[in-house]
């Protein structure tokens, strides 16, 4: 049968993957069609895998004999490029790891290679997770398939353009600020940033070691419900994994509670169309049964500011590893100490290179308590905020996903504080470490292009299982 | 306010040499950055005393290793440069 890649879904694939409809194998080539066809003007992937047939073969072979058939089996996923699948490249869209193979697999990757998931690539990116736009990869910014003079979003805006262009069913992404939820937004999909440590990991390189989690791309919310059940769990390989068990499960509400933080949600920056849309959305959910009441966090206003202490404080050591040393590029230059400069100085990209000077600043000897140490309070008194909203008795919590739809290519590059208030809404969710989902919400008419927009869940620690609930009503009213 | 000798000495610290004609420029988007992240100067000290978080171990017993060498030539081939078993750097005495 004719496969129409546009309104597949991981649900219907597996349904006719099981069926015999057609094979993995078609499945994969339709994928592969579609990226030869758009990649050179997206950009979304790095690189496509040249074993991407066979790996179908295999998940053939499991569906032929009715054998350790997964609902992942033979699905076509891309991978962010900061994600380890042993021995393929990874480079974090940086230039420092030119030449770089992984030696081995992320827990995500060998859960999803256990599952039969089929990879087809790996997924331009900010580099190193570092920006809203994904115009800070050494390898050219990725456009947005819905106005290719626009960007995707970032940092996971390729694995977000090739789910949007049809060019993968689904895709991996990391968000430590909002990197899955705003291209997510941005791109018309479902993206989910999942309770810091319900998804382990390992193997994904580190930028913010407190914040960083790796989350699925998805079409709707039952299939990155789906990804996001293969890939969660304990991990040994990472102290940081949680347990069902951490927070508990608590049952399914007869009629959900959203909070509404209007301050917040409605504050200045906010794009025409987006506080409109905004405002839709809280209608829709009250005619679907909600109990809408406002909510306050008075904290929440701080969290950027926390954010970009934070997140530079850790970046900054955490990249201290590529040296020229151990792995990756070298650039020579006349000692040990001129290799380590010339290295680093020229091959991490701009931005890299700012949080790394940030970071430094903020954790020297003479400022640590003045940002970091006040930065670290500010996020365990946001914490205590969302604690205390989420006791009352609030489901989840609802904003915005971004403060505008999808911006032009080069309007923000000028100036790196535009580019961070892009994460002004996710970051309160990572700085929490609570989940977060990201939802299609409609669209904005600029240009003559209709460009999609987003709304965005939030609810406590290990309550994914409300943010699936919630997104389905959601899907359901939208239409 | 930052001084271009600020970004220099913090460059140094962090082995990062940057481009002459990229310090000024540097220079102000950091000082501008830095102004914004000073929001949260406004708590008070009694609050990040109260707020800063607990701590725990998080280390598993230091048990079963692997075999020795088990991963070192898969690990040592992704070195820039590298001789017998070990990564290869300029001489440092």
């Amino acid at each position: 049968m004719k496969i129409d890649l546009h309104n597949l879904t991981i649900t219907s694939a597996h349904a006719h993957l099981t069926k015999g409809d057609f094979t993995a194998r078609e499945l994969a080539e339709a994928y592969l069609s579609i990226i030869e066809k758009k990649n050179h003007e997206i950009n979304a992937y790095l690189e496509v895998f040249d074993d991407v047939l066979e790996q179908a073969d295999e998940a053939d072979k499991r569906l032929k004999a009715k054998k350790d058939v997964h609902v992942l089996t033979g699905i076509p996923l891309a991978m962010k490029d900061n994600i380890l699948i042993k021995g393929r490249r990874a480079g974090a869209a940086s230039k420092i790891l030119e030449g770089y193979y992984a030696t081995y697999d992320a827990t995500v990757s060998r859960k999803l290679k256990e599952a039969g998931a089929v990879f087809l690539g790996r997924t331009n990116m900010d580099e190193f997770a570092m920006g809203g736009s994904t115009e800070n990869s050494a390898y050219g910014p990725t456009k947005n398939p819905h106005d290719t003079s626009r960007v995707p979003g970032g940092s996971s805006g390729g694995s977000a353009a090739a789910v949007s262009m049809n060019g993968a069913l689904a895709a991996l992404g990391s968000d430590t600020g909002g990197s899955i939820r705003q291209p997510a937004s941005f791109c018309g999909l479902v993206g989910l940033k999942p309770t810091y440590g319900s998804v382990s990991r390992y193997g994904l390189m580190a930028m913010g070691s407190s914040l960083d989690v790796i989350g699925p791309f998805a079409k709707t919310v039952e299939d990155a419900q789906i990804i996001f059940d293969a890939i969660h769990g304990k991990d040994p390989l990472d102290s940081t994994t949680i347990s069902e068990n951490t927070y508990g499960v608590k049952t399914l509400p007869k009629k959900f509670v959203v909070g509404v933080p209007y301050d917040f949600a409605l504050g200045e920056g906010l794009h025409k169309t987006s506080a409109e849309n905004f405002k839709k959305n809280i209608q829709h959910l009250e005619a679907a049964g909600c109990e809408i009441r406002e909510v306050a966090l008075p904290n929440i206003k701080y969290s950027l500011a926390s954010y970009y202490i934070i997140i530079p404080a850790e970046v900054s050591s955490n990249v201290a590893r590529y040296d020229g040393v151990k792995f990756g590029a070298l650039e020579e230059g006349k000692d040990l100490l001129g290799d380590y400069l010339l290295t680093r100085g020229r091959l991490f990209g701009k931005e890299v290179r700012r949080r790394i000077i940030l970071g430094t600043y903020v954790l020297s000897a003479g400022y640590y308590d003045a940002y970091y140490g006040k930065a670290v309070a500010v996020r365990s008194l946001i914490r205590a905020d969302f604690k205390k909203v989420f006791d009352s008795g609030v489901h989840a919590v609802v904003t915005p996903t971004a403060p505008s739809p999808a911006f032009k290519i080069g309007e923000k590059t000028g100036d790196p504080l535009q580019m961070y208030l892009e994460d002004i809404f996710t970051v309160p969710a990572n700085v929490a470490g609570i989940p977060a989902i990201s939802i299609p919400s409609g669209t904005a008419d600029i240009d003559s292009k209709k460009l999609p927009l987003g709304v965005q869940f939030m609810a406590a620690h290990g309550q994914e299982q409300l943010l699936f609930e919630i997104g389905k009503k959601f899907e359901k009213m939208r239409g | 306010m930052l001084k271009l000798t600020d970004i220099e000495n913090l460059a140094a610290l962090a082995r990062l040499d940057i481009p002459a004609e990229e310090k000024e420029s540097l220079r102000k988007e950091i000082d501008s950055i830095l102004g914004y992240v000073g929001e949260v100067q406004k708590l008070s000290g009694d609050v990040v005393k109260k707020e800063a978080g607990d701590i725990k171990n998080v280390f598993r017993e230091d048990m079963n290793p692997h075999l020795s060498g088990e991963f070192t030539e898969d690990l040592l081939a992704e070195a820039p440069r590298w001789q017998d078993n070990y990564i290869k750097v300029k001489k440092i005495l």
